[in-house]
């Protein structure tokens, strides 16, 4: 769809869009429930949570914020800096893994 | 979708509309309303708040050599003499889902200037955070109950406390706050403020339904964070 196009509609959306977006909502919200419920374990869980939460978190930002229908400007602006957020994670993992190592390290040396 | 009309500005769609904005004199984003845009970069810099809370929830939980309380278990409730995991949680992030749908359906109709269903839906959605923060409520008095404290509990690390006071308690603000302006804007829709162009009260900005627009990019925004919190602190 090209963007005119998209900009014309964005103050009038079919009302079954949003219907749609609400009931996938709460589709996938209860499978990240089953998740807890089924009390899967391991990477099948955590893979699970994530795809799920990601899914989720589109389908929000896409089209109850609008942003499926944003001009690209606005979107670039929103999601680059998430990459910010991304490395920071990766840092945080090294930290807490070297963190770890030590504990261990010095609970068994004795210091 | 809201605006300030600029002489002889000419909105063009795609990358090259991107870069043109971007790089466009006087103003960024132009023709969207400045209070849309702003929501949009608060929103960006308490995401970043929001995920410090939740790296460092992370980089507590990870370092920490005592086993991790079982979230499962610590927030299952015993109704009709069966455990259930996470039942009060699950509840709670179907009631936000819930009110999420009603404000998008308010915005929806604000901008079909349907004053009835757009007060209607806003005042749904604020009984639903209402909910919300009452289950909230309840939770925390549970687990204050149960011995929880922001530097000890009876189930495993101590970090668990203060982190789930932190995190959860930050989000419960949100909630709150927005439940507030909810209320006041399903007075301000009813009372005919967005049609009649009225003033607000600490602005010269007249009233438009994009206003109802901005205080959804708030609501949602506060769903968003709890879709995080559901899965990294209860699930995980």
């Amino acid at each position: 769809m090209d963007e005119t196009k998209k900009k014309e509609q964005a103050t009038t959306h079919k009302i079954g869009i949003y219907l749609w977006i609400w009931g996938l909502l709460f589709v996938l919200s209860f499978f990240s429930y089953m998740v807890d419920w089924y009390n899967f374990q391991g990477m099948l869980r955590w893979s699970l949570i994530l795809i799920f939460m990601f899914l989720k978190a589109g389908l929000i930002m896409a089209f109850f914020m609008h942003l499926f229908w944003e001009r690209y400007a606005l979107v670039n602006v929103l999601l680059w800096p998430m990459t910010a957020i991304a490395c920071f994670i990766f840092l945080m993992v090294a930290e807490f893994e070297y963190t770890v190592f030590t504990r261990i390290f010095y609970f068994v040396t004795g210091g | 979708m809201s605006d300030p009309k600029i002489e002889g500005y000419v909105f063009k769609p795609g990358f090259s509309g991107m870069a043109k904005d971007t790089g466009s004199d006087q103003t960024m984003f132009k023709g969207v309303h400045w209070g849309k845009a702003m929501m949009w970069i608060f929103l960006l810099s308490d995401t970043f708040i929001f995920s410090c809370f939740l790296i460092s929830y992370m980089k507590g939980r990870g370092s920490t050599l005592v086993d991790w309380p079982y979230p499962s278990e610590v927030f299952g409730l015993h109704v009709f003499g069966v455990d259930v995991p996470l039942l009060l949680i699950a509840i709670m992030t179907f009631v936000l889902i819930t009110s999420s749908g009603t404000m998008a359906l308010a915005v929806k109709y604000g901008y079909e200037k349907n004053k009835k269903m757009c007060g209607w839906l806003i005042l749904a959605t604020a009984i639903g955070g209402l909910t919300f923060v009452g289950m909230q409520a309840f939770e925390w008095s549970k687990l204050i109950h149960e011995g929880v404290r922001p530097w000890e509990n009876p189930f495993g690390a101590p970090q668990f406390g203060s982190f789930f006071f932190m995190i959860t308690g930050f989000h419960g603000t949100h909630v709150s706050i927005g439940v507030i302006f909810l209320f006041i804007y399903a007075y301000k829709t009813f009372a005919g403020h967005y049609d009649e162009r009225k003033r607000g009260w600490f602005t010269t900005m007249k009233g438009d339904y994009v206003e109802i627009e901005i205080l959804g990019l708030y609501w949602h925004f506060v769903d968003l964070v709890w879709v995080f919190i559901f899965a990294f602190f209860y699930l995980w």
